[in-house]
């Protein structure tokens, strides 16, 4: 059985006046998957989701999304596609109820007063029906977005940075939510500022910078890419050089510094390194070490490596 | 059409379901030209040349019809809002027709206008306005005045969508209040000097409110006034039709470029 892509583009190109922002964007996202779109600000994440969720036309490239052609059949892509976040949003005038209806009615959703009765439910909103969507807290709003985006199952969701600015506790409900779409089919593609959001959500990730895809690869890929992650803490400030010359030496990796936490880390793809061989390193270079790990990277390790900034 | 239709009939529920949940504004909106047929009828209009009564009389149209280019900034307003808000954009990425959202914006705000002119015409009666005119005639009156509100609404929905900036568009909605001031709305165009009254008479609102006091029969047609006011009715109607048959096709298309 071939793979079949809920979203595929090739060579996608924008430009605004003289400044590119997409050049030559290559997608793949598995048909199910979830997929994780990084890279730090002005990589051209936003960009490359206005343009395939048709809300800009390309310049130049094609692409398919839900199985259809996003220049010469748009309408189409709309029918399969459904988007939330930051520049996508319900109506705050609206209470609840009344924008679950609309959307609803708007999809030709059958019964769109039990559909949004029932997403109203199931994403605790219950209680806050019939108040005006402008009043809801953070999360409420988050939460009624994604139930405003679910009226009718789209076959690609997109999710643009769906809880920055959310605590913890409404963050992990909508990843719950995310995961139980994922389960009844739906192709996902997020773009996040959170790595660890990628990482927990994301079959696939695509590093973006500057307008074109950087890396690809599971999490799991991307971080066994850059080995283990090497750090140390020391005593203080004047001692950062003289570690970060043992790590050089040992990583052949340029060691990155924090010089708040007087730590320094590079990564390292050699397996002999292990833990007692670079604590012995480190003393024997006199470096008053208060701390050292060895352990797997995080995506923020690997996207500082790609892309030269944080995320 | 009927995509157009149904989702259109969606898009006016949705604006009148804003109104309902926010009574407040739209209360404020209306108390404005109630409180300038009050001053302008009362203080300003003690300085002029008319009898008290007569003002007031002349007055009640050109604040109908002033009101009614208000559309301009409401329409401008909303439709900039909702740009900012990025609820436009959730409805360019949903399967909906393209000019319903736009058209359904202005056929909800006929809607609002409507029952919004009740209070005026009500403080009008009570100041000593009267339908002077048949009946017929008011009825036609109503009806150039909302097809005036639906052009200047579609105009400031054009603006609104092109701005994309609620500041903006309060800015700019808020020098739209000077455009009566330059018309016949609130004072007789005969005295001003030659090229001012040239400029006041073309101005649409000039036409729309000649019509509207023809057919109440509040006023007569004024003499040697320029084609539009000199044929008010005609003046109007193709006023309208001149500024829907621009705007409404560029919102549309602007609303579906993004």
């Amino acid at each position: 059985m071939t793979t079949t892509y809920a979203v595929l583009s090739e060579g996608l190109e924008k430009r605004f006046g003289s400044v590119p922002a997409l050049r030559g964007l290559d997608l793949a996202v598995r048909q199910g998957s979830v997929c994780g779109l990084l890279g730090p600000n002005g990589a051209g994440k936003t960009t490359a989701v206005r343009v395939l969720t048709t809300l800009l036309r390309p310049d130049a490239g094609s692409a398919r999304v839900a199985g259809h052609d996003l220049v010469r059949d748009a309408a189409a892509v709309r029918r399969g596609i459904a988007v939330t976040g930051q520049y996508a949003s319900v109506d705050g005038d609206l209470t609840g109820r009344e924008n679950l209806r609309l959307f609803a009615r708007l999809h030709r959703v059958r019964g769109p007063n039990d559909r949004a009765a029932e997403l109203l439910d199931r994403f605790g909103l219950t209680e806050a029906a019939d108040r005006r969507a402008a009043t809801y807290s953070g999360g409420m709003r988050r939460r009624l977005d994604l139930a405003a985006s679910l009226v009718r199952r789209p076959e690609v969701l997109f999710l643009d940075e769906p809880t920055t600015g959310l605590d913890p506790v409404s963050r992990n409900g909508i990843w719950q939510a995310v995961r139980e779409l994922t389960a009844d089919g739906t192709t996902v593609l997020l773009t996040t500022q959170y790595l660890e959001e990628a990482d927990q959500l994301a079959d696939d990730i695509v590093l973006m910078d500057r307008g074109r895809v950087a890396q690809t690869g599971s999490p799991a890929e991307l971080k066994a890419l850059f080995g283990r992650h090497v750090e140390a803490v020391v005593a203080g400030p004047h001692a950062l050089s003289k570690a970060a010359a043992v790590l050089d030496r040992l990583t052949g990796t340029e060691p990155r510094f924090d010089h708040e936490r007087h730590t320094v880390g590079a990564l390292t793809t050699d397996p002999t390194l292990t833990l007692p061989r670079l604590v012995r390193e480190l003393d024997a270079a006199g470096v008053p070490l208060l701390d050292a790990s060895l352990r797997p990277p995080t995506l923020d390790d690997v996207f500082l490596r790609l892309t030269g900034s944080a995320a | 059409m009927s995509a157009l239709a149904y989702d259109g009939a969606a898009m006016v529920g949705r604006q009148l379901r804003r109104v309902r949940n926010s009574p407040g504004l739209a209360v404020l909106t209306q108390l404005m030209p109630v409180n300038m047929l009050l001053f302008f009828g009362y203080v300003f209009g003690s300085a002029l040349a008319m009898p008290g009564p007569e003002y007031r009389s002349f007055l009640v149209p050109g604040l109908l019809v002033a009101t009614a280019a208000g559309g301009l900034m409401t329409g401008m307003f909303q439709a900039a809002a909702d740009t900012h808000r990025g609820v436009t954009d959730r409805f360019r990425t949903m399967p909906v027709s393209r000019a319903a959202v736009p058209l359904g914006q202005a056929v909800a705000d006929l809607v609002v206008t409507a029952l919004g002119t009740v209070p005026l015409l009500l403080v009008g009666l009570a100041v000593g306005w009267r339908v002077e005119g048949s009946a017929a005639g008011a009825l036609g009156a109503v009806g150039l005045l909302l097809l005036f509100r639906f052009a200047c609404t579609t105009v400031g929905i054009f603006l609104g969508l092109l701005t994309r900036s609620e500041d903006a568009a309060g800015q700019l909605g808020a020098s739209s209040f000077v455009l009566p001031l330059l018309s016949d709305a609130y004072i007789p165009t005969g005295n001003l000097p030659g090229w001012l009254r040239t400029l006041a008479e073309w101005n649409p609102i000039s036409a729309v409110t000649t019509a509207l006091r023809e057919l109440f029969g509040n006023a007569p047609v004024p003499e040697g006034a320029a084609w539009p006011v000199a044929h008010p009715v005609a003046g109007s109607l193709a006023w309208s039709a001149l500024l829907i048959a621009v705007f409404l096709p560029l919102a549309v298309h602007r609303y579906g470029r993004g």
